[in-house]
């Protein structure tokens, strides 16, 4: 399979700060991407450089075997911004010709059931919709031009419980049916943790662990056992988190082969844990290893 | 593209074309009435309104007579000049900048349509609707007071400042640089209210530079050197601080009824500014008469540097032209910046 | 129609899940051979959940011969689940005496819940350190 997003040594740089640095990775096509991070961490900045909607200061990244903003790419990557912005003046049904008239790929009977569905009206103005319904209509713009790669950035922050679900149905829906990749930030851990398959988690503007769910769920372990000293571990076995009391060490590591020492009580780590722990590791730590590789 | 650009465009071009519309009716009911003046005033049989000087003051008065006339008239005149700095101001200003402040330009510019393709569409709309808008109202006016121009009712005349840029061709030029500029303002101020408030300010600064300074320049006016018209000297004396050999002073105001005069200078008989003594005729305190007499007898001459009635419409063209080439070089820049710079 | 549920609260997971579901209902016959199983479209509709993980749940139900998979019409059942009676009267009765040892004990319904929950997550995630 083809990674759909590729990006070496990425960067961006708003005057002396960077808000996104060193970021390598290679997504494959047909995930749903959940991209992690706390607020500030850089998860808009590599989403709008995926969009093109910025351009790198440092590296390359490439979109759908192209650069982002190319013609190409443009009509098949879609992307819904946070807030989902919309035009608050224009009717639902006016947003919707105008998706017609500005993508050539556009689907219009796939956006009207899906209006319809939904519940718009499509006289409403964009402005006077509820917050779950405004998410629901950038949603049904985003999917209605039939993209290969769906960017969302936060798209379900500022919803209620219930407006969440129902995005996130419709959401993954449309992945059943269409294949479509999609990588989604946020800072809510059960969503992702529900619908996600690839995880990037990112804070201070760097990468901290990127791979497949499954595999780093397999590779991450919680070991607790009697007090011991980090550097006498096992090469191989990477420390992620460690606290101590003055009896007990309860290490997080990753590592790929097994754990074989039985002073060690080893138990599995829950996607919450391990988003936890790369996000509490120091700030000046090197960025981890990044992805596994293009996964076939 | 188009049809989106118009879609969005939809509530300004309704307000504009309400506000032409109301516009029109005032000026085709009362210009009906003037036109009927002028038929009953008989002064189309004349070749030009000096020709018949009692029938133009005739008519000029009953002009007056009818009430709407100076409210319609004045209100004519600042509306041609205010029309480009609105459409400046309310539609270019916020193109871009409302598009940031409100977040859509992340929903305008991740659709199939290219930022460069994005803007042509969205400039060329609001361009030359600027530029229709500007160039319907100067046309409705202008028909409106032809009848009333050639008489100088208060004192203008079409091609002297105030009235230059009320008339004619130039506000379409007006509105074209000002609908560009907010376009520039609101890209680089990325919010709306103070893009405009910069708009205004400096299409203001802009418009202001170029009736007092730029318009002099644009075409080369005439340098006419006349015999002095006696008729037109209201003052002779001494300059002040110039011996008496050589302090001769003559004031004679040029009134080129239908041209704009830039300066007019009293020349001596060779052509020369210095116009030698006094005569005693005039110093002495004798008859106006006699010192005029005098003063025939020096035959002085006058060098005017004015602008004839046959250079207005080049003068029109070459103003709009200025304009619109400072519109095309903002639009130039918008469209650099936008394709490299503009970041979200 | 089978109508999956997601408990999110058991630490069991996702794909796992379906598929006790599915072993469930086959062993209670609400689930038949020939029945067909919604489709992945239809359970993420309802449960917003990864389609991946439906696929996995199917494939391993395909794999232990449960279902069949047919491109362009769906998933049916193709077995069956009754357990071996013998089998499933002896480990109730062994659970029986084990309830009753512990209530002797002082343990309540609380605390064999918890203990059921950590040997079963125990139990069912061993495989993976």
């Amino acid at each position: 399979m083809t990674a759909i997003l590729e990006a070496a040594g990425l960067g961006k740089r708003y005057g002396r700060r960077w808000a996104l640095r060193d970021c390598t990775l290679a997504i494959p096509a047909g995930r749903v991407v959940g991209l992690v991070g706390p607020n500030g961490a850089g998860k808009t900045t590599l989403l709008s450089l995926a969009i093109g909607l910025l351009t790198p200061t440092a590296g390359s990244i490439s979109v759908l075997g192209g650069r982002p903003g190319g013609p190409s790419q443009m009509a098949r990557a879609g992307f819904v911004a946070q807030d989902t912005p919309l035009y608050r003046r224009l009717r639902v049904g006016d947003h919707l010709r105008a998706g017609a008239w500005l993508n050539p790929r556009w689907d219009a009977e796939r956006a009207w059931q899906r209006i319809e569905q939904v519940g718009l009206d499509p006289r409403q103005r964009a402005g006077s919709l509820s917050g779950g319904q405004q998410a629901q209509l950038a949603l049904t713009m985003a999917l209605a031009k039939r993209p290969e790669l769906l960017l969302m950035d936060e798209p379900v922050a500022s919803l209620d419980p219930l407006a969440r679900r129902e995005f996130l149905q419709g959401l993954m829906e449309a992945v059943a049916e269409h294949g479509t990749s999609v990588v989604l930030s946020s800072h809510l851990i059960a969503d992702i943790e529900r619908v996600c398959d690839y995880l990037i988690v990112l804070t201070g503007s760097r990468i901290r662990v990127a791979g497949e769910v499954s595999e780093l769920l397999a590779e991450h372990h919680q070991l607790s056992g009697p007090r011991r000293d980090p550097d006498t571990l096992p090469a191989g076995q990477e420390v992620i988190t460690e606290s101590h009391t003055d009896r007990q060490s309860t290490l997080l590591i990753r590592t790929s082969a097994a754990v074989l020492d039985p002073a060690w009580t080893v138990r599995p780590v829950s996607m919450e844990d391990l988003v936890l722990a790369y996000m509490s590791r120091a700030d000046d730590a090197p960025s981890a290893r990044t992805a596994l590789g293009v996964i076939s | 593209m188009i049809r989106f650009s118009l879609l969005q465009f939809r509530g300004q071009a309704i307000t504009a074309l309400a506000a032409l519309l109301v516009a029109a009716l005032v000026l085709v009911v009362t210009g009906a009435h003037l036109d009927y003046l002028f038929d009953v005033s008989g002064l189309a049989a004349c070749h030009s309104a000096a020709g018949c000087p009692a029938l133009a003051g005739q008519l000029l008065e009953k002009v007056r007579g009818y009430s709407p006339f100076q409210l319609l008239y004045w209100a004519g005149l600042y509306l041609v000049y205010v029309v480009p700095a609105l459409v400046g101001t309310f539609w270019g200003a916020p193109l871009i900048a409302r598009e940031i402040e409100a977040g859509t330009f992340r929903v305008a510019w991740t659709q199939s349509v290219s930022r460069t393709r994005w803007l042509v569409v969205k400039l060329a709309l609001g361009g030359l609707a600027s530029m229709a808008a500007a160039g319907l109202l100067s046309l409705m006016v202008t028909w409106w007071a032809s009848r009333v121009d050639p008489l100088d009712p208060f004192g203008m005349n079409r091609l002297q400042p105030a009235m230059f840029g009320a008339r004619g061709i130039v506000p379409i030029g007006y509105a074209a640089f000002a609908f560009a500029l907010g376009v520039t303002a609101g890209m680089l101020i990325r919010n709306t209210v103070p893009a405009m408030a910069v708009t205004l300010v400096a299409f203001t600064a802009v418009e202001g530079a170029v009736i007092a300074w730029i318009r002099l320049h644009l075409i080369r006016p005439v340098h006419a050197v006349m015999p002095l018209n006696l008729a037109t000297v209201q003052d002779v004396g001494n300059n002040v601080g110039a011996p008496a050999s050589n302090g001769l002073f003559v004031s004679a105001p040029v009134a080129e009824p239908s041209g704009w005069v830039y300066s007019s200078q009293v020349l001596n008989a060779g052509g020369h500014t210095s116009l030698g003594p006094e005569p005693h005729a005039c110093s002495s305190g004798g008859p106006w008469q006699s010192c005029l007499t005098a003063l025939g007898k020096l035959h002085l001459r006058q060098a005017v540097t004015y602008q004839p009635t046959s250079h207005y419409w080049p003068l029109q063209w070459a103003e709009t032209s200025l304009f619109l080439a400072l519109a095309m070089l903002l639009a130039g820049f918008c469209f650099a910046w936008t394709r490299r710079r503009l970041t979200g | 129609m089978i109508e999956f549920q997601l408990d999110e609260t058991s630490g069991v997971a996702t794909y796992l899940q379906l598929v006790q579901q599915v072993h469930q209902a086959l062993r209670m016959g609400l689930l038949r051979p020939g029945d067909q199983l919604p489709t992945a479209q239809q359970v993420v509709a309802k449960l917003a959940i990864n389609p991946n993980t439906v696929l996995k749940a199917y494939r391993d139900l395909e794999r232990d011969g449960l279902v069949r998979a047919r491109p362009g019409r769906g998933t049916f059942v193709t077995g069956s689940l009754t357990g071996d009676p013998a089998v499933q009267t002896r480990f109730l009765a062994t659970m029986t005496d084990w309830l009753r040892a512990a209530r002797a004990a002082g343990l309540g319904l609380d605390d064999i819940e918890a203990i059921y929950r950590t040997a079963l997550r125990d139990s069912f995630s061993e495989g993976v350190a």
